[in-house]
């Protein structure tokens, strides 16, 4: 169970624009096990889409990371996540419109997936596209594998990326915040199926997603970012019980829950700018615990308690003076 | 109060092509109910059930089909054409998305003083004030009057939107998603800000979301669509602690819930809403209702009252309050 999959060490991307260089990740440490399915939460631009298509090798020709990325103990390097791509780590998006060809039918994507990635032959790929559409509980199947995307809902299009993503049995799956588009009864029955389908397989989920609900309901464990460092990694339980790290605290009052009610509470101030982020500490303007030493020097992330990860000074800043 | 009575939006649409026969797409069916003054009814419904169409008929920004509505004593829906101005003296909007409701050519200065030089006449040095005062009042400084929107981030254009609603002092702020494309510590700001204006200005606010957990935390009155027309209506706290209608249900059940105790449950409806162009006859939930009988096909759905305050249009609901 707790063997790892994927690990970042240390990584770090910057971003060279006409606006100067973009500091969108710093110091990125986290492991994703075998089996689990591990979340990343955070605000928009704080950094979790780059961090997947980093680990995907998609990243644009004016990224410079600097750090490492193991899958299975393995370096990725430019050549060997090509291969890993699609194979072991496959992917489905937030916007299942703009993944899908618009050009093609249901039944001729699908099986162009099995010819490229696992040479099935062709005849053989068009015929199982049913079977594997049934897989991911596509009602009516049969009509659905000859129709074009547009003439699908969201949801229906979201499973055909499940359906494709899944269709080379990868060992990681990663999904960028794949129910942010859909409505809430739908986005009930795409977690529903991703989840049954993780344990019939048994392969690991990247999830990024900045609902705090669908984290509750859904991961293992999580992994908070804010400005593109994680600040937090704790079990799903810890970390909704027992936050730590003030950004965490204040994300989870922020969080309206629709079973309690009551008053939420803002963060005041807004996420700064990753062209000229503050030194120290990214969050140190809008931390109420903030003191000296968070203007000065970045927390890193240790280990507080069994499993919890926190980057900030409050929590065993004085060891190191 | 905000009168709205037997309210409908059809709008005719060409199924296929450009040659095929027109059929008709009720948008909005029959919809009424009241509002008090400086009460926040929550408009809740999932994507195509008709909310946004509905708050846009209150200001005749879509022209309704049929049906009345009364905005403090006046009946709006009688105005002619030329009148229709005086409406947006006593109601404001603020949309969805902060970026492309605020010109993008214009300063902050002359978005918000805008609605306030088309109905009134004042002086630079009066509307610069002015302006001021707004901007302090949604949280932002004077330094933010010369910017563009495309200077400000979401929550800014979001809180200069809400400033612009705010210039010429209206009674009632339809607010139309307006939390939808901010962030979650964003749009506790932003909720924040709205509750504070209705308490100092004694506003009163229809509020449109998709998410009921939002709608929870700002609204007395929650309404729940579903296919353009109204399932349940109630005080939030029971609509959301003990909903009435089957939908309301499913909704309820459906919401993850930000509590790590909270396990993914298998989905309660399975399958899609039907298309609003082909509605199903009666109820228009029947096909997906977990408690649908042979009679939800046949009646002809109405809002009835259930309880005490609480309106409801199952039929379980209403033969229960009968017997």
């Amino acid at each position: 169970m707790s063997e790892e999959l994927v690990r970042f060490e240390d990584y770090s991307l910057d971003f060279m624009t006409l606006y100067g260089r973009i500091k969108a990740l710093k110091n990125v440490n986290f492991q994703i096990r075998k089996n689990e399915v591990f979340s990343l939460v955070g605000e928009t631009g704080c950094g979790k889409t780059v961090t997947s298509l980093a680990l995907l090798g998609l990243l644009p020709s004016n990224a410079r990371p600097r750090g490492k990325i193991f899958f299975e103990q393995e370096q990725l390097t430019a050549q060997n996540v090509e291969q890993k791509r699609g194979r072991d780590i496959a992917v489905v998006f937030q916007d299942p419109m703009t993944s899908l060809n618009p050009l093609y039918t249901v039944r001729q994507q699908l099986a162009d997936v099995l010819m490229a990635r696992r040479q099935v032959p062709k005849k053989e790929a068009l015929r199982s596209v049913v079977d594997i559409l049934r897989e991911v509980q596509m009602l009516d199947a049969n009509r659905v594998a000859d129709l074009y995307p547009h003439e699908l809902s969201g949801g229906m299009k979201q499973r055909v990326m499940i359906a494709m993503a899944l269709s080379c049995r990868p060992k990681l799956l990663i999904a960028d915040e794949p129910t942010t588009a859909l409505d809430v009864t739908i986005q009930k029955q795409i977690l529903w199926l991703m989840k049954s389908l993780r344990e019939k397989h048994g392969f690991s989920i990247l999830f990024i997603t900045h609902d705090m609900g669908v984290v509750a309901e859904f991961a293992h464990r999580v992994g908070v970012m804010y400005a593109g460092s994680i600040v937090e990694i704790a079990t799903k339980r810890r970390l909704f019980k027992n936050p730590l790290h003030p950004y965490t605290v204040g994300l989870l009052n922020a969080v309206p829950n629709p079973r309690v009610g009551g008053k939420l509470r803002a963060i005041p101030g807004s996420v700064p700018s990753l062209v000229n982020p503050p030194t120290g500490c990214r969050f140190n303007e809008r931390c109420e615990r903030a003191f000296r030493k968070c203007f000065k020097e970045t927390p890193p992330l240790i280990e507080v308690e069994d499993q919890h990860y926190v980057a900030c000074h409050v929590y065993g800043g004085d060891e190191n003076g | 109060m905000v009168e709205v009575y037997e309210l409908k939006k059809y709008f005719a649409v060409r199924k296929t092509g450009q040659w095929s026969a027109k059929s008709v797409l009720k948008a909005v069916d029959n919809v009424s109910f009241t509002v008090r003054m400086g009460e926040t009814l929550g408009i809740v419904g999932e994507s195509g059930s008709g909310k946004s169409t509905l708050v846009r008929c209150l200001t005749r920004l879509i022209e309704p089909t049929s049906g009345k509505v009364v905005l403090d004593g006046e009946e709006i829906t009688k105005y002619r054409k030329r009148d229709l101005r005086k409406i947006s003296k006593n109601v404001q909007m603020v949309f969805q998305d902060p970026v492309s409701s605020l010109n993008p050519r214009m300063n902050v200065l002359s978005i918000i003083s805008e609605p306030l030089s088309a109905h009134e006449k004042i002086s630079k040095t009066e509307r610069k004030s002015l302006v001021v005062d707004l901007l302090k009042e949604v949280g932002l400084n004077e330094e933010h009057m010369y910017k563009y929107p495309g200077e400000l981030s979401g929550g800014q254009c979001q809180r200069v939107a809400i400033a612009r609603a705010l210039s010429i002092k209206p009674k009632i702020l339809i607010l139309d998603e307006p939390t939808a494309s901010l962030d979650v510590s964003v749009q506790a700001q932003v909720l924040e800000l709205l509750e504070k204006l209705q308490k100092e200005h004694s506003l009163t606010y229809l509020f449109v979301s998709h998410d009921i957990a939002v709608v929870r935390s700002i609204s007395h009155k929650a309404m729940v669509m579903y296919l353009g027309k109204v399932m349940e209506i109630g005080p939030t706290e029971k609509v959301v602690n003990e909903p009435l209608h089957p939908y309301t249900k499913v909704l309820m059940r459906s919401v993850p819930i930000p509590d790590p105790d909270s396990v993914l449950t298998e989905p309660a409806i399975q399958g899609e809403p039907p298309s609003a162009l082909n509605p199903p006859s009666g109820c228009p939930f029947r096909t997906r209702c977990p408690n649908a009988v042979d009679e939800c096909s046949l009646a002809d759905m109405t809002l009835k009252k259930v309880e005490e305050d609480r309106y409801s249009a199952c039929i379980l609901n209403q033969r229960r309050s009968d017997s």
